[in-house]
């Protein structure tokens, strides 16, 4: 099982290898850092001088790959692709272009990001599971039919309306909680209810559809009708036959993202102005900060498979196959 | 003396009238059609049939446990005073492993992979006992070595993914057992099992049963389970009972002619060499019934009355009722009819002097096991681990072997659809391993294979036509269209099916009839050996013999060499004339089938014979128990590979592996028993 | 005129002989034919498939593009060819249908079905004696309402009127449609007609009839009452550059098919071919394949899709010459968007062929076609993609409407189609600000909530038909 875990470990390298590999092509190879300057800049103000000036104060005025007029191991160190790309392995992800450190502010950004998606997340998952216990075990009936209508319904709603709704209803027309912002200390409640409760319920539709075909899948093994043959209630059988063995398929895609929280989410953010990372990689887009997008894009992919191996290590828990092969 | 009388009258299970049906879209199918039987306390009845003659409905629907599709439309099942169709779902919940328990076929699904052994046990001495903590385990552990499971202690806190099938099926019964019931429904419970381990788990279930007085409804297919286990017998056809009588009548002289026939369909020693009965036609699918006798479709000596009228139940000894209207009700001895139609196909099998069509030498497979950081191969399964073979044409070599000897992967491997780690393969002196593809497409046609599963063998997509010329056209054999098609009607017509067939797709054509066109497949590019991977164990007995007898007679027409790998010793009896039995990867005994199956010589071709059931009562030699499983082929025994559970092992046998010893020109046996050949 | 041919037409339109290429495909095999039968069915599935048809009918009318010929240029054509001048707009056949919508735009919002703004204004009025005052009043809309004349009162009744006559006439097309089916029904089961009504509503025929009956009456009325009301009135009112927003709902369409269909066209030949050969052939072909994709959706779809879309815009801002109009520019970035969205998503059907493969090449059938000799290319064409389809099928409907939705909220995020593209993520964008108005601005909203969500409702509900029909452990033993 040790040795397992070490194999997905060290599968793990060349994926963050290739990813770095491709963020660079994506950002250096594509365009030039002379076309990044020219946007940057503007079309009025671009003059050579300009393009060159803008560069050097970014650090891309240096050859993509090798030096040559650099000594030593200077050659490979002292070039863009080192110290854009290779340097993020060492958490140096460079300045934004406001001139702060972009690692700093992703330090700082974090705590907001998983105060709103860390709950939601949770309460999210409990909701979801419930509601689609409850429709399995209400199979074949009208609460599960309606039910299975709801979430196509929900899940055919766009993100963008539930927030919009919401804020709509809950803060213009009820007037209950503040319509965005963020405070820290005992206040923060008031500004992360409205968006942890838009995030569970646009989330509901699909996740509860998603469940119910699981345990749907799982009721109709032979194991459960052995389960049944013992005389145990349908209740005993979904909880501990059912439910434990459904886990399986769900934490593939439920632990995966659960690194990611940290990123926060793009909308949500944005909407209520909460200072995380979500909020600060859509500014960055929209202010077309390479660096900051970089940076995201290497850190949301370090999530990622660092998500990959917490699900090889959850399964080891919820699956005995797996935890003595 | 009394009081045993009373307790062998002590009716537990009242069936009557029960109808069972399966929705499908709007309509309902029916599937089980008013049967009724009882079971008293410490009898077994068996119910024997098809598949999808309904039997398994039946026990689920005592259960209350049909699928969501399952509807019961009426009856009365009263087992024990109640009515158990009628009982509220919290009562009957107290039923279900409770007063009535049931096993399942396949106990590699039924247990539930995320729970411990003990875990599962528990759940029902807590459920019907009101058992907890220290007393929970040590009932368990009690029942664990009830049912022969050695280690109890380790075994509770194991998962079943830990277990070996026999043990499994084990735990099954175990946790069955587990809350005291009065009647225990098996169903098909050997089925997916080996022989030798078959043999075992039925031992169990009797001796269990008689310590226990227990009820026990056994479904089965299979006579020779049957002829072992039944007290009655209750044949059961296309959801009807058409037959219940006592065990030694039942066997002795069946009356419905359906029975009659499935005892004169099965291949067996009596009628070698002959054609075996066959049944016409198949069982009526569940939409289409016929009203008058379900059987008479298919019965040779039905009449005008049978087609119109259901036949009443009419008795015809003590305990022996049928449902047929052949008044007269003499039962015909099976067997009598077939030595009449028996067709001998008696090819001078042994001549000698035939050359050899395929020499297969040393032949070895071995899957590398990866482990560890960098998958290194850590060892290899031997699954053929040094395999000789010879055959000749109009040969049948017959491959025998439980699961997990290495009998498929020989076949593969002769083909070349696996590499080969070492040995040799010669077609006609030409050797086989390492050609390229190119160079082995002239010999493809030379050799061809019938696989197991007649449902996964056919690409569904492809018309059948177009699964039959695939052969033909991938091998050059493209001729013109009208000869194309002619060809696949010409192979079709062999394998006795019509060539309007060619047009149609494989789901619409049954078990049987799909192996007819695997096996037309095969014969379209005019191949030398066949090899047939277990050709009928998914068919039915009656279609089996459809099958055996069109091979048979293919193999009279045509001089194909057969390589028949089997685990079925009844049909090796029928169609070979070597027999090769093999353990763990290699063969340990070879011979004609009268040396090996008359008088077998190595302890585990001895086991294995006597375990097989005989569907007779007076045949039944005395049964070898073989202790524990087939181990693993990564990890072998030391010495004879079989010494582990033989009961003659000497110390030679734990350090050597056995030579061949030649017993005669064409008996050769790898045992120690036997004198070696000098080194 | 001269056509104008955007790249984006072109894949709809082979979207569209693919679609009959599938049809064809799937009449002449039994399995397919009949898993399509499943389809038909359903009745749910079938009423969506109505109203996507409809959808899809926009969506094409919207995708052939021309430019018109200016009017200066209108002269003897014949005798100076070379001299013909285009306008710079380039125009759909969709576009000439909504004439009226496109071209009366007011100056600013004004609520559904309105004859004044929905703001006040100051103007000047010519009192009765003579002087001229200022009021604040609401101004009457310059087309909304305009045939009223001084007659505003007649509003209601006007519109009324409107909604009678298109009660009617959607009456009479819905009876004439409901004759021929019920005639068509009648015809292949050969019973009486009365008889295929009387089967069409009970259910009892192979066909949802009744379904897309009802489905056909509710698009027929709605339908037909907003064209009969478009004219003279804005449906949906107008934003706030006083464009129509009922055209800008139906400009759309087209933008959210290209969107969930090309994205799928895109990425389906990728992970076909790629999961087919890592399943098939294992080993390092396997390995480099599952490398691959592995490391492809590690990195997080919106970040990719983010950094790649902000790339393509540095590449077209750096290339003005490349193109002729606005539309083909704003084109451009819709294709580079379904690239980019194909991507990122197919590594999920590329994983799910390849264990898919994995098994069926395990299967006797495929190990039999190896013991002829069949080539691996001829196996895998005949025997392997042929059984894989059903989860293509699978892939390709479940995928349209996440992928909708996506653009929604790539578009907010500005990382989506073109500013100048019309789209519901446009739309949204554009309209969020205008609920905090004082007094409210509801109606783009509005219409682009219904729009979108009819459109992904119907598009995942008939998913789900489709995926009963075809999914082999629901569908039960093909």
């Amino acid at each position: 099982m040790l040795a397992y875990l070490v194999r997905r470990l060290l599968y793990a390298l060349p994926i963050l290898i290739g990813v770095n590999l491709i963020t660079f092509a994506l950002f250096f190879v594509v365009n030039t850092p002379d076309d990044m300057a020219r946007m940057q800049l503007g079309v009025k103000r671009v003059t050579p001088e300009a393009i060159s000036r803008w560069k050097a104060e970014r650090g891309y005025d240096k050859p993509l790959f090798i030096n040559d007029e650099a000594i030593g191991s200077a050659v490979f160190t002292d070039t863009i692709f080192f110290s854009k790309s290779a340097r993020m392995f060492a958490g140096d992800f460079g300045r934004a272009e406001d001139g702060r450190d972009i690692a700093r502010e992703i330090v700082s950004r974090m705590g907001p990001s998983l105060a709103i998606a860390l709950p939601t997340f949770i309460v999210g998952l409990l909701v979801t599971v419930s509601f689609a216990l409850l429709l399995t075990f209400f199979r074949a009936s009208y609460l599960d039919f309606w039910g299975v209508v709801l979430c196509v319904a929900m899940m055919s709603i766009s993100g963008l309306f539930y927030i919009i709704g919401g804020q709509y209803l809950v803060s213009k027309i009820w007037r209950l909680v503040p319509i965005s912002g963020y405070g820290g200390g005992l206040d923060a409640w008031k500004f992360l209810l409205l968006p942890v409760l838009i995030g569970v319920l646009s989330g509901i539709g699909s996740s509860t559809r998603w469940y119910r075909t699981i345990f749907l899948e799982e009721i109709s093994r032979d194991y459960v009708r052995t389960a049944r043959a013992k005389g145990l209630s349908e209740l005993t059988v979904l909880f501990r036959h059912v439910l434990r063995n459904a886990l399986i398929p769900i934490l593939t895609g439920v632990v995966v993202v659960i690194p990611l929280l940290f990123m926060g989410s793009l909308l949500t953010e944005s909407f209520f102005g909460i200072p995380g990372l979500g909020s600060y990689t859509i500014d960055a887009i929209n202010a077309q900060d390479f660096a900051v997008v970089r940076a995201m894009v290497f850190i949301g992919s370090v999530m990622y498979i660092v998500g990959l191996i917490l699900t090889d290590l959850s399964y080891t828990f919820v699956d005995p196959r797996i935890r003595f092969n | 003396m009394s009081q045993e009388v009373r307790v062998r009258e002590e009716v537990l299970l009242r069936v009557r009238d029960l109808s069972i049906a399966f929705a499908s879209g709007r309509s309902l199918l029916p599937a089980v059609a008013g049967i009724g039987f009882q079971v008293v306390a410490g009898e077994t009845l068996a119910l024997l049939g098809e598949s999808g003659c309904g039997k398994s409905a039946t026990a689920l629907a005592l259960l209350r446990l049909l699928p969501a599709a399952g509807r019961i439309l009426g009856g009365e099942v009263s087992f024990a005073g109640r009515d158990l169709l009628r009982l509220p779902e919290a009562e009957m919940r107290g039923v279900r492993g409770g007063g009535m328990a049931m096993i399942f076929q396949e106990p590699a699904t039924s247990l539930n992979p995320v729970l411990t052994v003990g875990r599962q046990l528990a759940e029902v001495l807590e459920r019907h006992l009101a058992l907890s903590g220290p007393l929970t385990r040590a009932r368990s552990l009690e029942l664990l070595t009830a049912v022969g499971i050695a280690d109890a202690e380790r075994r509770l806190g194991e998962y079943p993914f830990q277990l070996s099938g026999g043990m499994k099926q084990r735990v099954m019964i175990a946790i069955a057992l587990a809350g005291k019931p009065r009647l225990l429904i098996a169903d098909e419970p050997t089925t997916a099992l080996d022989v030798t381990i078959q043999a075992q788990v039925l031992e169990l279930l009797r001796r269990l049963q008689a310590e226990r007085a227990m009820g026990m409804l056994l479904i089965s297919h299979d006579l020779g389970v049957v002829a072992q286990m039944a007290t009655r017998v209750g044949v059961m056809y296309a959801g009807e009972i058409v037959e219940e009588a006592p065990r030694q009548a039942f066997f002795s002289s069946p009356r419905h002619p359906y029975t009659q026939k499935l005892f004169a369909a099965l291949p067996d020693l009596a009628r070698r060499g002959g054609r075996l009965e066959t049944i016409p036609g198949q069982v009526p699918p569940l939409s289409e019934m016929p009203g008058g006798c379900r059987f008479a479709a298919r019965c040779a000596q039905a009449w005008e009355l049978c087609r119109q009228e259901a036949p009443q139940w009419r008795q015809v000894a003590v305990g022996h009722r049928v449902r047929c209207h052949l008044n007269d009700g003499q039962g015909q001895r099976p067997g009598v009819v077939a030595s009449v139609v028996a067709a001998a196909v008696t090819v001078d099998t042994l001549r000698s002097s035939a050359p050899a069509l395929l020499v297969v030498q040393d032949l070895r497979v071995h899957f590398p096991i990866r482990r560890g950081v960098l998958q290194r191969t850590v060892g290899y399964v031997r699954a053929v681990d040094g395999v000789s073979l010879e055959l000749a044409r109009g040969q049948t070599l017959a491959l025998v072997g439980e699961s997990g000897c290495g009998k498929t992967t020989v076949g593969k491997a002769i083909l070349q659809l696996l590499a080969a780690s070492s040995g040799s393969v010669q077609w006609q002196g030409e050797e086989l391993g390492g050609q390229s593809r190119r160079a082995l497409r002239p010999l493809r046609r030379r050799m061809q294979m019938i696989f197991q599963d007649p449902f996964a063998s056919l690409n569904p997509r492809l018309a059948v036509g177009e699964i039959i010329g695939e052969g033909l056209r991938a091998l050059g054999m493209r001729a013109q269209r009208q000869e194309h098609a002619a060809a696949i009607a010409a192979v079709l017509q062999q394998v006795g099916l019509d060539q309007v067939a060619a047009a149609r797709y494989p789901h619409e054509f049954s078990g049987g009839q799909r192996q007819r066109i695997a096996i037309a497949r095969a014969l379209a590019v005019q191949p030398d050996l066949v090899i047939c991977d277990e050709p009928t164990s998914a068919l039915d007995v009656s279609v089996q013999a459809q099958i055996l007898n069109l091979l048979a007679t293919l193999q009279a027409d045509l001089g194909l060499a057969y390589l028949f790998i089997t685990h079925n010793f009844a049909v090796v009896d029928h169609l070979a004339h070597l027999v090769a039995v093999m353990y763990l990867g290699r063969i340990v005994e070879r011979g004609t089938v009268d040396e090996v199956l008359r008088s077998p010589q190595h302890p585990y071709t001895r086991a294995l014979l006597s375990a097989v059931p005989g569907p007779r009562l007076d045949l039944q030699p005395e049964f070898i128990r073989l202790p524990g499983e087939i181990p693993s082929p990564a990890t072998p025994p030391m010495g004879c590979h079989f010494h582990p559970r033989c009961r003659q092992a000497s110390v030679a046998c734990r350090e050597r592996y056995p030579e061949a010893s030649t017993l005669s020109r064409t008996h050769s046996v790898h045992c120690h028993l036997y004198p070696q050949p000098p080194a | 005129m001269a056509p104008v041919i955007l790249w984006s037409d072109v894949l709809i339109w082979l979207l569209v002989v693919a679609a009959i290429a599938l049809g064809w495909l799937s009449a002449r095999n039994p399995l397919l034919r009949a898993a399509w039968q499943r389809v038909g069915r359903n009745r749910a599935g079938m009423a969506s498939a109505t109203v996507l048809l409809a959808f899809v009918g926009v969506g094409l009318l919207d995708s052939i593009h021309f430019r018109s010929l200016l009017e200066s240029s209108a002269g003897p054509a014949a005798a100076r060819p070379a001299a013909q001048a285009y306008s710079v707009d380039v125009l759909s056949l969709l576009d000439v249908a909504l004439t009226p919508l496109r071209t009366r735009n007011e100056k600013t919002y004004s609520e559904p079905l309105a004859t004044r703004a929905h703001a006040k204004e100051s103007t000047e009025v010519r009192a009765a004696d003579g002087r001229i005052r200022q009021s604040r009043d609401y101004p009457r809309l310059k087309y909304g309402g305009a045939h009223l004349g001084a007659d505003e009162a007649g509003h209601d009744a006007d519109v009324g009127d409107r909604l009678l006559r298109a009660s009617g006439i959607a009456a009479l097309v819905w009876g004439a449609l409901a004759a021929a089916m019920a005639g068509g029904l009648a015809r292949a089961e050969a019973c009486s007609r009365r008889e295929a009504w009387r089967r069409i509503w009970r259910n009892e025929s192979d066909f949802a009839g009744n379904a897309v009956l009802v489905a056909m009456a509710v698009l027929l009325l709605l339908g037909l009452s907003m064209a009969m009301l478009a004219t003279p009135y804005h449906v949906f009112g107008t934003d706030k550059v006083g464009q129509d927003v009922l055209y800008q709902v139906l400009k759309s369409v087209r933008t959210a098919l290209v969107i969930g269909l090309v994205t799928t066209l895109v990425m389906l030949p990728l992970s076909i071919f790629l999961g087919v050969v890592a399943g098939y052939f294992r080993g390092w072909i396997d390995d480099l394949i599952q490398y691959l994709y592995t490391t492809l959706s590690s990195i997080p779809g919106v970040l990719l899709i983010a950094a790649a879309v902000l790339m393509m815009q540095v590449v077209i801002d750096t290339h003005p010459h490349w193109f002729t109009t606005a539309a083909e520019r704003a084109d451009l970035r819709l294709l580079a968007l379904c690239f980019i969205l194909g991507v990122t998503s197919w590594t999920g059907l590329c994983r799910l062929l390849r264990g898919e493969t994995l098994k069926l090449r395990e299967l006797e059938y495929i190990q039999a076609a190896q013991a002829f000799g069949v080539s691996d290319l001829r196996i895998i064409a005949r025997h392997i993609l042929p059984n894989l389809m059903h989860i293509v099928i699978i892939a390709l409907v479940m995928d349209f409407s996440s992928l909708v939705l996506a653009e929604a909220v790539l578009s907010y995020v500005g990382i989506g189609v073109d500013p100048t593209m019309i789209s519901f993520g446009t739309m949204i964008n554009n309209a969020r600000l205008e609920l905090a108005r004082e007094p409210m601005v509801w109606w783009s909203l509005a219409a682009a909530f219904v729009f979108m969500f009819t459109l992904v409702l119907a598009a995942n509900l008939l998913a789900d038909a489709v995926r009963d029909a075809f999914d082999p452990r629901l569908a039960g033993s093909a």
